[in-house]
């Protein structure tokens, strides 16, 4: 389906943050990141895993390009065309669904066929809506469409199954696995959520609190996304208690 | 239909009022409608209206183009902000017959200094709304629109423009009847021609009936204006709100 990633999107993806701060509301400097390394192989799955408020969405947002301000480099895999799912959906209000998914199309490819996607997501008889018409799990399975649509090399999700219920999300997952092994697109999920993790990804990267870096990394078993809840509970096991040694290791140090 | 009954008291509240004064000064609704008719049966009427509703649409384009574009840059950027709000102060505050006279005074009277009079009146107005609104504009969008790589174009079409389109129907709103009435003020002072023209020589001969059969007709070209024009463009954007239930 992407014949846009052939030949040069062997690149992994690279992320390296010796620091990021921000500036807090009375003016202090507040360090979020410290020390973070990051490599994913091409076409692979990363999830980062982190405890809420360690940072995750800041270190989505800098290797999505969107935040320069940081000490460090970063290395895109692919020609650099970003699919971006957001922790609310985002879409725009006053376009239709389907005019949402078609802005992110790539220049000259505006009339491309959206069908197959279209059906793969359950949107087929929302096309016309209006956002603000749609249910929260619907508009995040728009915001899905349109992060594929994009014919990313490289795709960020920002906890996009957060506060739905277990079924829908559940069925989502399941679509973002088919559509990620099709397309064969470098990945990165933000989750707090470590059942979602191990089921979706290749390699978990488990995050600490502020300042972030990554505690412990975890590369599973193929294939991703058939493992059952049986496997992903006794991996689950078995992560908890390498994180809880990573865990006072730390804060022996 | 509340509104045709409240439009038809006042009539008839002008009729009864006329009636009773018997004066020159006040005529009344019949003896305007028979000045209105032979004024536009002479071509009167719908030439001197060209000509203000020209200066209109002018002074109303110059001013909206330029506000936009102030108030946008003022919105995006805090340092041209700073700098450029003690002038918008200064313009705000200065009263719309001081414009004019300088206008008259180092243009000279012609058309140039009228049509830039009035729109430097309504400028700041549109300047202030649009900086309101370009502060308002939501930077998740703004991020999403980064993020998937939109062209500058497409960008404020489909991102900018939607969240702004309530702000410039505002400004447009309410500069509308700001500029017509001030280009009556510019036709007074110094122009041969147009609606104010007519009023203010209407006023030296004390002919109350012409002053209300031209201010009459062209209140009622700008309602039409308003309603055939304004609204449907603002219904239009405003069609992907969800109706209120």
């Amino acid at each position: 389906m992407n014949d846009a990633q052939t030949a040069g999107d062997a690149a992994p993806l690279e992320l390296r943050i010796d620091a990021k701060t921000f500036l807090s509301a009375d003016g202090t400097p507040v360090e979020v990141v410290r020390n973070l390394k990051l490599r994913l192989e091409a076409g692979s799955f990363g999830a980062l895993i982190g405890p809420s408020g360690c940072g995750k969405t800041t270190i989505l947002r800098i290797a999505a390009g969107l935040d320069r301000d940081f000490v460090g480099e970063l290395h895109t895999p692919g020609s650099g065309r970003l699919g971006m799912v957001f922790q609310e959906p985002r879409l725009l209000p006053w376009r239709t669904v389907e005019q949402n998914i078609r802005l992110a199309l790539p220049a000259g490819e505006a009339a491309v066929d959206l069908t197959e996607m279209v059906a793969i997501l359950g949107l087929g008889d929302h096309l016309a809506r209006y956002p603000g018409e749609l249910s929260l799990g619907l508009a995040r399975r728009a915001a899905i469409a349109r992060a594929f649509a994009a014919r990313p090399d490289f795709l960020l999700l920002d906890e996009p199954f957060v506060s739905l219920d277990e079924a829908t999300a559940a069925r989502l997952r399941s679509e973002l696995v088919a559509l990620t092994t099709r397309t064969k697109v470098t990945t990165l999920l933000v989750t707090h959520d470590l059942a979602e993790a191990i089921q979706l990804a290749d390699r978990l990267f488990f995050l600490s609190d502020r300042p972030t870096r990554v505690i412990a990394e975890k590369a599973l078993p193929p294939p991703r996304g058939t493992r059952s809840p049986e496997v992903i509970a006794a991996i689950g096991e078995e992560l908890r208690a390498v994180l809880a040694q990573a865990t006072t290791e730390t804060g022996g140090g | 239909m509340p509104r045709f009954y409240s439009l038809a008291a006042l009539i008839a509240i002008w009729a009864v009022a006329a009636a009773l004064v018997q004066s020159r000064l006040l005529p009344g609704p019949l003896m305007v409608g028979a000045v209105t008719l032979a004024d536009l049966r002479s071509g009167e009427l719908p030439y001197q209206m060209g000509c203000t509703l020209a200066r209109v649409a002018g002074s109303f384009a110059i001013a909206m183009i330029l506000g936009v574009i102030a108030g946008y840059t003022m919105g995006r950027s805090k340092a041209i902000d700073r700098y450029a709000d003690p002038w918008l102060i200064v313009l705000i505050n200065m009263p719309a017959l001081v414009t004019i006279i300088f206008a008259y005074i180092w243009l000279g009277l012609n058309e140039t200094a009228a049509v830039l009079a009035v729109a430097i009146n309504k400028l700041p107005n549109v300047t202030v709304v649009m900086r309101e609104g370009t502060r308002a504009l939501d930077p998740e969008l703004d991020e999403m629109a980064s993020a998937f790589q939109f062209t500058g174009l497409s960008r404020i079409r489909n991102v900018v423009i939607p969240q702004l389109a309530p702000y410039l129907a505002a400004s447009s709103r309410s500069g509308l009847s700001i500029v017509w009435k001030i280009v009556l003020v510019v036709e007074l002072i110094g122009r041969p021609n147009g609606v104010g023209f007519v009023l203010g020589s209407a006023f030296s001969l004390f002919d109350m009936a012409r002053i209300l059969s031209y201010a009459i007709s062209f209140v009622m070209v700008m309602l039409l204006i308003e309603s055939l024009l304004v609204q449907p463009l603002e219904r239009r954007a405003n069609r992907w709100r969800r109706r209120p239930a």
